[in-house]
């Protein structure tokens, strides 16, 4: 007989870290909590870590604050918000990259696939060069929230045939739709007769969370809560999804109302997300890409750790934000793209030579 | 029954590829279904776990009407190793053979000792416990359809579908593949292309040819000259295996020239 049974692909070793999430997750949320005391720290004035530290602390036992008034105010009522903003987001846009990537079976997916940041980008440049009376007198992120939805929706109907949502379809029918509400955001700018406002917009554009505030953080971060939660009890299918429709059919996933679900519940979020910090682009494309080259594609590991490092990467970027330009402030978006990018190239090139 | 197909017609679109087709596996009986290319088989395979319906007849499993069950019942009594295709998502094969206790587990449900018991089991069971935590792609054809058969045997169904398991393998892995499947003693329903593999590793044999089921009954019956040349339109000879003393077709060159 043949001595074929021996493997021919090389030594049969672990060809991926095997880090379990028991490990992962705590050691990720740790990094995550010491980020955040280190960016609430740094800014136009610097704040002791010890001292960010005691309010942190005094605040959520409900003690007397130690710390002076202004130390106080710059930590719990400015940086604090911010941060956790920053931290929301990340999370967000990290775990509805994962869900999309694998509902719609393509690794290119992000959650401003479906044409939401598009649709959002047209009402919030409407709202800002018209006013708020040119969009039914709403605010400019409720402005961004309805537009996303109905680019959602519209991006949703167009994709169906036969009543089913076909990926391929989806994917070329949000990145027209996203062309077509680009040219009229453009349009728009365009045509605007007041210079600031054309500033604004594209500030919005490019993404930022200086309008954060404890009022503002309530609905992201119970959005992010509620639809992590959901997403992770759905582990399981996104698995048999990404292995292909038909498998996932015959391991008892319904696949096209399942599909419908989550594309449901990842627009609501990515809605949500992008009326408190407009365009913030490549984390939801990024993050789950680099997680999922270190622990590999089984999400049951993969949506909790990209979340946390996605939490992790735009505390971290929202900090160079703040201070490499000082006093001006970047747009969130150019530094998530202009450090994103080298990183990814980097571990891709590193995943091929393996 | 395991599996019943009664009159089932498919149409992809507003084309018929499968029309008015019966079909039936029995416990324990290895069912063949062979067709030249586009005579429909993967359509028809598809109807089980309704990934198409059939636009008319019906299909059953174990007596119950599928229409009537949920997706997590179909895949309790019925799994599928599907045609290979490249992955887009590298799992290891221990993911991929975890897979198959979607079925048994509700969102809230963590992955049991028993669960365990069973993936390890059908890990041993392919040979591939040795491999479990290596990724996909990086092993070979004959090792990927093993471990997409562990994972049917993962689900615990008692009916098992194969859609063509052994293109792309060398003939050392489609032998290897077609015996593990024989030695598992599970009512199977088989897509294959080879005829002589076909007439080998199954009970019997069912022909589709232009949609329509044209055969069906043993091996040897069913594939007879005549039929093989009106359905692949080949020649061939009935000839005893040397060996086994089993069915073999010797295919003739199409063109006289060659003779």
């Amino acid at each position: 007989m043949p001595n074929k049974t021996l493997p021919v692909a090389g030594p049969d070793k672990p060809s991926r870290t095997r880090l379990s999430l028991p490990v992962t997750a705590p050691a990720l949320l740790l990094v995550l909590i010491v980020m955040v005391c280190v960016a609430v720290s740094i800014g136009s004035v610097g704040v002791r870590l010890d001292t960010v530290a005691m309010v942190i602390r005094d605040h959520l036992i409900g003690a007397k604050p130690a710390a002076s008034a202004v130390d106080d105010r710059i930590v719990w009522h400015l940086r604090l918000p911010r941060v956790l903003l920053a931290a929301v987001v990340g999370a967000g846009l990290a775990a509805v990259g994962v869900a999309l990537q694998a509902t719609v079976r393509n690794p290119l997916a992000d959650p401003y696939v479906l044409g939401v940041s598009a649709g959002a980008g047209l009402l919030a440049s409407v709202a800002i060069t018209l006013g708020s009376v040119a969009v039914a007198g709403l605010s400019t992120s409720a402005a961004a929230f309805v537009g996303a939805l109905v680019a959602t929706m519209a991006v949703l109907m167009l994709s169906r045939r036969a009543g089913r949502v076909v990926p391929g379809r989806l994917v070329l029918a949000g990145v027209t739709l996203s062309y077509l509400f680009s040219g009229a955001t453009s349009f728009v700018i365009f045509r605007s007769s007041d210079p600031n406002a054309a500033h604004s917009v594209l500030f919005w554009l490019l993404g930022s969370l200086s309008e954060s505030s404890w009022k503002n953080l309530t609905l992201p971060a119970a959005a992010v809560v509620v639809s992590g939660v959901y997403l992770i009890l759905q582990a399981r299918t996104l698995n048999a999804l990404a292995a292909g429709d038909d498998a996932a059919l015959s391991l008892g996933v319904s696949v096209h109302r399942t599909r419908i679900q989550l594309l449901v519940a990842a627009s609501l979020l990515t809605g949500v997300l992008v009326a408190v910090s407009g365009g913030i682009g490549f984390v939801g494309l990024i993050v789950p890409h680099v997680v999922r080259l270190v622990i590999g594609p089984d999400h049951r590991r993969l949506l909790p750790t990209a979340m946390l490092v996605g939490a992790i990467y735009l505390v971290a970027v929202d900090m160079v934000c703040r201070i490499a330009v000082r006093p001006e402030e970047l747009p969130i978006g150019i530094v998530t793209a202009v450090l994103g990018a080298p990183v990814f190239l980097w571990l891709l090139r590193r995943s091929e030579a393996s | 029954m395991r599996l019943s197909l009664s009159g089932v017609s498919v149409q992809l679109g507003a084309t018929p590829v499968v029309s008015d087709c019966d079909l039936a596996v029995g416990d324990g009986e290895r069912v063949g279904l062979v067709g030249p290319n586009g005579s429909g088989k993967t359509s028809l395979l598809r109807t089980i776990h309704r990934a198409i319906d059939p636009v008319a007849g019906s299909v059953a499993l174990d007596g119950d009407d599928v229409r009537g069950l949920g997706q997590r019942q179909i895949s309790r009594r019925a799994a599928l190793v599907a045609q290979d295709s490249a992955p887009d998502f590298d799992f290891t094969v221990e993911e991929v053979v975890a897979m198959g206790r979607g079925p048994w587990l509700g969102p809230f449900d963590r992955t049991s000792a028993r669960d365990k018991a069973t993936i390890v089991g059908a890990l041993e069971r392919v040979e591939l416990a040795n491999h479990r935590t290596r990724r996909l792609s990086t092993l070979s054809g004959g090792e990927r359809q093993r471990a997409l058969v562990a994972r049917a045997l993962a689900q615990e169904s008692p009916l098992l579908l194969l859609d063509e398991p052994t293109n792309h393998l060398d003939v050392y892995a489609a032998l290897e593949l077609l015996e593990l499947v024989r030695d598992l003693g599970r009512a199977t329903l088989c897509v294959l292309h080879d005829l002589n593999l076909a007439a080998t590793y199954c009970d019997r044999i069912y022909v589709l040819h232009r949609g329509r089921l044209v055969a069906h009954g043993p091996p040897v019956e069913v594939l007879s000259p005549d039929l093989v040349q009106e359905v692949f339109g080949v020649t061939c000879t009935h000839v005893t295996h040397p060996v086994t003393g089993g069915l073999l077709l010797a295919f003739s060159p199409r063109k006289v020239a060659d003779l």
